[in-house]
């Protein structure tokens, strides 16, 4: 056996502990923790299946920002938890459950293995029009160039996502920011860590983004990263989530589908179909609708992160 | 055994886990928890696809994990929804779980302390 197979073996294995612990963890916080090493450990899958743009979000986003947002909640429903004891079903329940799980998992474990060994792909057609999009990065170019459309309505619906999650606020709070005040004094240690921190993520978050058009990265990776620097400078309370109704943000938050929607219906236009780029110009738009997409994304995470306003609004 | 079909199982096994989870687990943060297990094995199945797609120079077929991309994003998103949903329920009612009478008939069956 190859050293590279023993570590497959040894990475799935791991994998699916940890899923387990954070399925059967006796508390929720811990089942949460379990859950950011599970998507760290994810990403290094993802790796090893040749998917290094998939790794970097799974990192960014499956791990780190959903990580925060669940320990945040988990750290708030600790109280709620006891009252839950009563309520777990009953050993009946949980063996017919499993017979359930295992019966599915094993279906699609089979559906897995029947495979063939080379699959239908798109990956010659995605190549051969590479050029055209002057990106290297074949990943980019589905997401910006050939399912621009599916890449728009996703934009849509973290958008749709930031409406629902401000709409749970109660009315007084409309308009008023999320999360904490900025502290007066804020805990060293964690200010010590963001300052050194957030330098350092922008610089890599920034260029994540710009070297994504050829090699693995692009928006949502460089995004994400933008994005959990901010989240870290309001976790440590160096500062504050903006106001809900600040001009700015609701800008912010929609510039990204925006922009990427004016350039798909100029692509009437100009080139002749919905989200088409006249040829030779594909590369700078494409990078000006990404510095949007980076906008938003940077924005977007942080607030789904902050949950629902729960200040009054200052006038 | 391929490292990408091994990576196909671990991701059936995930759904297979985290099906349990949603079914059994009766707090609400729990079940967003194994919903995004079962997510993240059907992620890693079409990742397999994405790897026996492999051609014309590449190791993985590039239209799969761009709608990976999208999924873990979108994922994200209606976690968040979720988790906001969740937190509004407790600060309602007290209460994180999901169960169909919970803090709507006071005194219910009286299984859980109300």
């Amino acid at each position: 056996m190859s050293v590279l197979a023993a570590l497959d073996i040894g990475l799935a294995l791991l994998v699916f502990a940890v899923a387990a612990w954070t399925v059967f963890a006796p508390g929720a916080f811990a089942a949460t923790v379990g859950y950011v090493v599970y998507g760290l450990l994810l990403s290094l899958v993802w790796i090893r299946l040749f998917a290094v743009d998939v790794a970097l979000t799974e990192a960014a986003i499956g791990g780190g920002v959903t990580g925060v947002l669940l320990i945040g909640a988990a750290a708030r429903l600790r109280q709620a938890e006891m009252t839950t004891v009563g309520e777990a079903p009953s050993g009946v329940t949980r063996l017919f459950a499993a017979c359930l799980c295992v019966l599915v998992a094993a279906a699609l474990a089979g559906v897995v293995l029947l495979l063939p060994d080379q699959g239908p792909t798109l990956a010659p057609q995605a190549m051969e029009r590479l050029p055209e999009t002057g990106l290297g990065n074949p990943v980019t170019a589905v997401l910006i160039a050939y399912r621009s459309f599916d890449t728009v309505l996703e934009k849509v619906v973290l958008v749709l996502a930031v409406v629902g999650v401000w709409s749970l606020a109660a009315d007084r709070y409309w308009g008023g920011a999320p999360g904490e005040a900025r502290a007066e004094r804020p805990e060293p240690t964690l200010a010590f860590f963001a300052q050194m921190l957030a330098p350092i993520g922008i610089v890599v978050g920034v260029h994540i983004f710009w070297v994504g058009a050829d090699e693995p990265g692009g928006a949502f990776q460089g995004g994400a990263i933008l994005a959990a620097m901010w989240i870290i400078l309001m976790m440590a309370r160096l500062t504050e989530a903006p106001q809900t109704n600040a001009f700015w943000l609701r800008l912010a938050l929609i510039a990204g589908p925006a922009v990427f929607l004016a350039a798909g219906v100029a692509g009437v236009a100009v080139a002749g179909g919905f989200f088409a780029y006249p040829s030779g110009l594909a590369k700078p738009i494409i990078l000006f609708i990404e510095a949007f997409m980076v906008l938003s994304i940077a924005v977007t995470l942080p607030m789904l992160v902050a949950g629902p306003p729960r200040r009054e609004p200052r006038r | 055994m391929t490292s990408g079909t091994l990576a196909g199982l671990v991701g059936a096994a995930l759904v297979g886990l985290g099906l349990y989870g949603v079914i059994v687990d009766p707090q609400a943060l729990r079940k967003i928890l194994a919903f995004n297990l079962i997510g993240s094995g059907v992620f890693l199945v079409f990742g397999i696809v994405a790897r026996k797609g492999a051609a014309a120079g590449l190791q993985s077929d590039p239209i799969p994990q761009a709608m990976v991309i999208t999924g873990i994003v979108v994922a994200f998103a209606a976690s968040a929804l979720a988790v906001a949903l969740t937190l509004r329920l407790f600060e309602e009612t007290g209460r994180a779980s999901l169960r169909a009478d919970g803090g709507a008939k006071p005194g219910g069956d009286g299984a859980g302390p109300e």
